[in-house]
């Protein structure tokens, strides 16, 4: 028989005990029978045989017990036990579950995200395949940058598509907004433009109806557009007969062709509407970056086969494509475009790997942290059970079976603790999502699922162990003689070094918490010192207001729209400054990028620096809050009279001229032969990057300009602009709905989008570095409150085991101060030397985390000095009231007490 | 010889005793061991019937109920191939342990 007939046996305990009870008669009865053929009588025989025979009730339960024994029932007699202790001391029990859950949760709640963000696939078909096309550009200025490289141009997609030799297929896209007209309300929607292609390479296919065609990307064809699951929910509720209705997009009417399904996104591009690009090879040129590339290798290539074959593709590209006649296609080269291909899951993760990680190191240290505590709750529990179990063995108890019953204990403890870690875990992953900084990729995905209670049930068992170790090891080796005179000794100074050496564990590992805590807390604080370029951003309201060219032709018109526009915003009641740009300060607008030639200057390559370029209106600074440092802003006239002028950041100023004051009246342009501008005033730097990126130069245009880049002077202005509104009342709701009245009493058609103050806008871009300073505060909050726990747990049973010692001390005439001191010290000797060892782990953990400071260096000597100061001080504090019980002990008393 | 001395050798005794008889049950089992000791072995029916089960659960003992010559029913047990290594085994040891025992005895 094996495991599972004895699992069945279980079951059927009924029939086997029957089964026994007939085998055990038939016996009795074959006695009886050889007893009477040899001449006894039939009563007499079968008294002998009984008496023989013993107990049968008793001889059937343990026959009965063979054919069922798992081995388990002492398993199961040691959980009840375990279930039986922790009733009876319920502080002990609830402070052990309270920790675990905790701490368990935590670690759960930040392995589901990294699960779902980090570890697993994106949610295509064979994702795998599924590549990024990442150009490096190191010779093209600002406009390649960290985050996306290089991006394409549509001639690129044309080129690389056409010869490429390592994809399936690929595709470009951008994301866009677009106004939707002709519903209920107009909205200004999110669109992602997609080039034939992409929703081949990304093989998910359409809920209802089909992808674009072929057709669909023809630039003279029909216009079409997809919509997204909620878009499409939202509008038409989800009614299947929606293909072929008619969609005003930008005042264009498009004939909805296919619904993508629920949760669908491009890269992690959240969209409403699908546009196809409908690009014209005829009409395109090399330059026009703004694409990004998701491409779907062959089986078989490899990233570097790609990157190869791509790159063998930049000077034929070049051939193919010029920008327009009397300009060198191979001008391009200064830039040394090369491809650098990485998986599309790697680009959309981005540097969220980093910070994520930090955070489960951080959770984790302090579960060990509280193991630790827990560890030495568990050695004392034990130590007071000696007799008992040194009785045990001497009873006949193996040392495996103690050590088993320990284990089970602890195991019991650790998976009562990871249940209630779940509600724990479902907790914090809610705030989490809510809390979490908003650039954290693949958010929506993340939620309770199979891995991580696996996981919650692992990491349960595990502590389990780990905590239980220690008190099983040394506490199944109990002798028989040290354990029966428990009554004079206090303990062997074995146990107490392992718990001292706890504490030393607990204090390190509290130091480099802290230390990596307060160095991200000066981060943070060195990051709001940071001048980011504008003032009171409470105050500033922000709203984008796109106006498409169907809407209103011509350029002019557009100008007089905008600006009648900041005149009625202007007029409602509250507001002191109006002004609007192109782009904002950290809206993650992607920045344009131009060549700016000084006159009188000469350039190394024969091409001036790309420099940052804005739109700007007059008053926009003022509404912003951006000093004018020289010179003087933009008037209407100066608009409206389309004047040759500019305003620089003074960083451009002093790089050109010197400095601030020299820049005004001197002049630039764009490329060779473009007429002159001349620069009228200067501006403060603008940390458009965030704080902890340099300011970048910059150039303001005015909102209205002829445009250079044409044989014949055409007006051009920003079509799509950001109001800056500066009031007391911005944020409220009610002073926002008064804004977008005013917009629409000038144009109706117009919805205003991103309407965010200053001061969000602001904090988004801190986002993920107030998220890990959170954590870590947290964390660091935690283990500094579970080191003071620890220490004093045991200092304080210290005393109560030496309660007799200190007696005799006393009565020999101590001093009561000496007799606390020396608790005190022992507790300051700990935390020192914990101190000293959490140093050199700082030093060396500190070192990781150096891309997530700012202004502060990894071995800052204010905080390596401060913290273990604050850390001995807890210590100090931790060890007062149980030494100064010790030195309040009653001679008489403590020498008469066991 | 004292009761307790059986304890280590019971499965010995059961496994020899199925090897030399073929098929038995529990009561021919005890009978057996006594007569092929002399009457010097007697093992207690309080021990046997859990050893037995335990045998069989290991695998080293099958067993079936069968009729008697005096027709009555009764559990009958015999060997299986893993007992008869299980045997061999119990043997080696038994001669080992014995060996050793009377060494030491004879040590001056």
């Amino acid at each position: 028989m094996g495991w599972a007939k004895r699992i069945e046996n279980l079951f059927h305990r009924e029939s086997v005990e029957a089964d026994i009870s007939e085998e055990l008669r038939s016996h009795i009865e074959l006695a009886v029978e050889d007893a009477m053929r040899a001449g006894m009588s039939e009563t007499q025989a079968r008294r002998e045989a009984r008496l023989r025979f013993g107990n049968p009730v008793i001889l059937r339960e343990q026959t009965a017990k063979a054919d069922t024994a798992l081995g388990l029932d002492g398993l199961w007699r040691d959980v009840r036990l375990t279930l039986r202790q922790m009733r009876k001391t319920p502080a002990f029990a609830t402070a052990v579950l309270l920790t675990l859950a905790v701490g368990i949760g935590a670690n759960t709640a930040v392995f589901t995200v990294i699960d779902r963000v980090l570890l697993r696939p994106l949610p295509y078909p064979k994702s795998d395949q599924l590549i990024a096309l990442w150009l490096n550009a190191p010779g093209a200025g600002g406009l390649a940058n960290f985050s996306s490289g290089l991006r394409l141009s549509a001639s690129m997609y044309f080129t690389f598509s056409r010869h490429n030799r390592s994809f399936q297929s690929m595709g470009i896209w951008a994301p866009g907004t677009a106004n939707v007209t002709g519903v209920a309300r107009p909205e200004q929607v999110q669109t992602a433009q997609v080039s034939g292609g992409l929703l081949e390479t990304l093989e998910v296919p359409a809920t209802v109806g089909r992808w674009f065609s072929s057709a669909d990307q023809d630039p003279r064809g029909a216009r079409t557009v997809m919509l997204s699951y909620g878009f499409w929910q939202r509008h038409f509720g989800g009614d299947r007969s929606v293909i072929g209705h008619i969609l005003q997009v930008d005042a264009q009417p498009r004939e909805i062709v296919g619904v993508m399904p629920r949760d669908f996104r491009i890269s992690d591009h959240d969209f409403d509407l699908l546009i196809p690009l409908a690009l014209d090879p005829v009409k395109e040129i090399l330059a026009g970056f703004g694409y990004d590339g998701v491409a779907r290798l062959k089986p078989g290539v490899s990233l570097a086969q790609a990157d190869a074959d791509i790159a063998r593709l930049i000077p034929v590209w070049m051939d193919s494509w010029s920008n327009g006649p009397g300009t060198d296609p191979h001008y391009y080269r200064i830039w040394r475009i090369s491809p650098h291909f990485l998986s599309l899951r790697d680009q959309v993760v981005g540097s969220v790997s980093r910070m994520l990680w930090i955070v489960m190191a951080t959770l984790g240290v302090v579960m060990l942290i509280a193991c630790a505590n827990i560890t030495n709750l568990l050695l004392v529990r034990a130590e007071s059970r000696q007799q008992e179990l040194a009785v045990r063995a001497a009873l006949g108890a193996t040392r495996l079976r103690i050590i088993r019953e320990l284990l089970v204990e602890s195991v019991t403890l650790g998976i009562i603790g990871g249940v209630l870690a779940m509600g724990v875990a479902w907790a914090g992953l809610g705030l989490l999502v809510a809390f979490g900084p908003a650039t954290l990729p693949r958010l929506s995905e993340v939620a309770l699922d199979a891995r991580s209670l696996l996981f919650t049930l692992l990491l349960a068992v595990v502590c389990g162990l780990i905590f239980g170790a220690i008190p099983a090891w040394k506490y199944a080796r109990v002798s028989l003689t040290t354990a029966g005179t428990s009554r004079t000794a206090t303990g062997s100074r074995t146990r107490l070094r392992s718990r001292n050496v706890l504490v030393v564990a607990q204090t390190a590992m509290a130091l480099v918490l802290l230390v990596c805590a307060i160095l991200m807390i000066r981060t943070f604080a060195a990051l709001r010192n940071v001048d980011p370029g504008f003032s009171n951003p409470a105050h500033v309201q922000t709203l984008t207001i796109a106006i498409p060219e169907q809407l209103i032709g011509d350029s002019t018109m557009v100008m007089r729209t905008q600006n009648e526009i900041a005149d009625q915003l202007a007029a409602v009641p509250g507001v002191t400054a109006v002004g609007f740009a192109s782009s904002v300060p950290m809206d993650n607008n992607d920045p344009n990028w131009d060549e700016i030639g000084v006159e009188g200057k000469v350039y190394p390559n024969g091409e001036p620096p790309l420099r940052l370029f804005n739109y700007v209106s007059p008053g926009y600074f003022h509404a912003m809050g951006t000093r004018l440092v020289a010179g003087r802003d933009f008037t209407w006239a100066d608009i409206y009279g389309l004047r040759p002028m500019v305003l620089v950041s003074e960083n451009f100023a002093r790089d050109s001229w010197g400095s601030a004051a020299a820049a005004i009246g001197k002049r630039v342009h764009q490329f060779s032969g473009s007429p002159w501008k001349e620069v009228i005033g200067v501006v403060e730097d603008v940390r458009v990057h965030g704080v902890d990126e340099v300011a970048p130069m910059t150039i303001y245009w005015p909102a209205m300009l002829y445009s250079p880049y044409t044989r014949q002077p055409t007006i051009y202005g920003p079509r799509a602009v950001t109001y800056a509104v500066l009031s007391m009342r911005a944020g409220h709701p009610e002073f926002t709905g008064q804004l977008e009245k005013a917009v629409w009493s000038v144009n109706g058609n117009l919805p205003l989008a991103q309407v965010e103050t200053m001061q969000e806008i602001y904090d988004a871009s801190l986002g993920r570095t107030s998220f890990t300073l959170v954590m870590l505060a947290i964390a660091g909050a935690m283990a500094m409150a579970l080191s003071m726990i620890g220490i004093y747990g045991v200092i304080a049973y210290a005393v109560s085991q030496r309660t007799r010692e200190m007696g005799i001390r006393l009565a020999l005439g101590a001093q009561r101060s000496r007799v606390s001191w020396m608790f005190v010290r022992s507790a300051l000797l700990m935390t020192g030397a914990g101190a000293v060892l959490g140093g050199c782990a700082a030093a060396a953990v500190t070192r990781l985390m150096q891309s997530l400071l700012f202004g502060i260096s990894p071995l800052d000597p204010l905080t390596y000095a401060t913290v273990p100061l604050v850390l001995i001080a807890v210590a100090l504090f931790a060890s007062y009231l149980p030494s100064r019980r010790a030195a309040a002990v009653d001679p008489m008393q403590a020498l008469r007490s066991e | 010889m004292a009761r307790y001395d059986l304890q280590g050798s019971l499965d010995l005794l059961v496994l020899k005793t199925l090897s030399q008889r073929g098929e038995l049950h529990g009561y021919g089992i005890v009978l057996h061991i006594q007569r092929a000791s002399d009457e010097l072995l007697r093992v207690e029916e309080g021990s046997l019937y859990p050893a037995l089960h335990r045998m069989e659960q290991n695998g080293w003992i099958a067993s079936e109920w069968a009729l008697t010559e005096t027709s009555r029913r009764a559990k009958y047990y015999k060997m299986t191939a893993s007992g008869r290594k299980q045997l061999r085994e119990a043997e080696e040891s038994f001669e080992q342990l014995v060996k050793g025992v009377r060494a030491m005895l004879r040590y001056a």
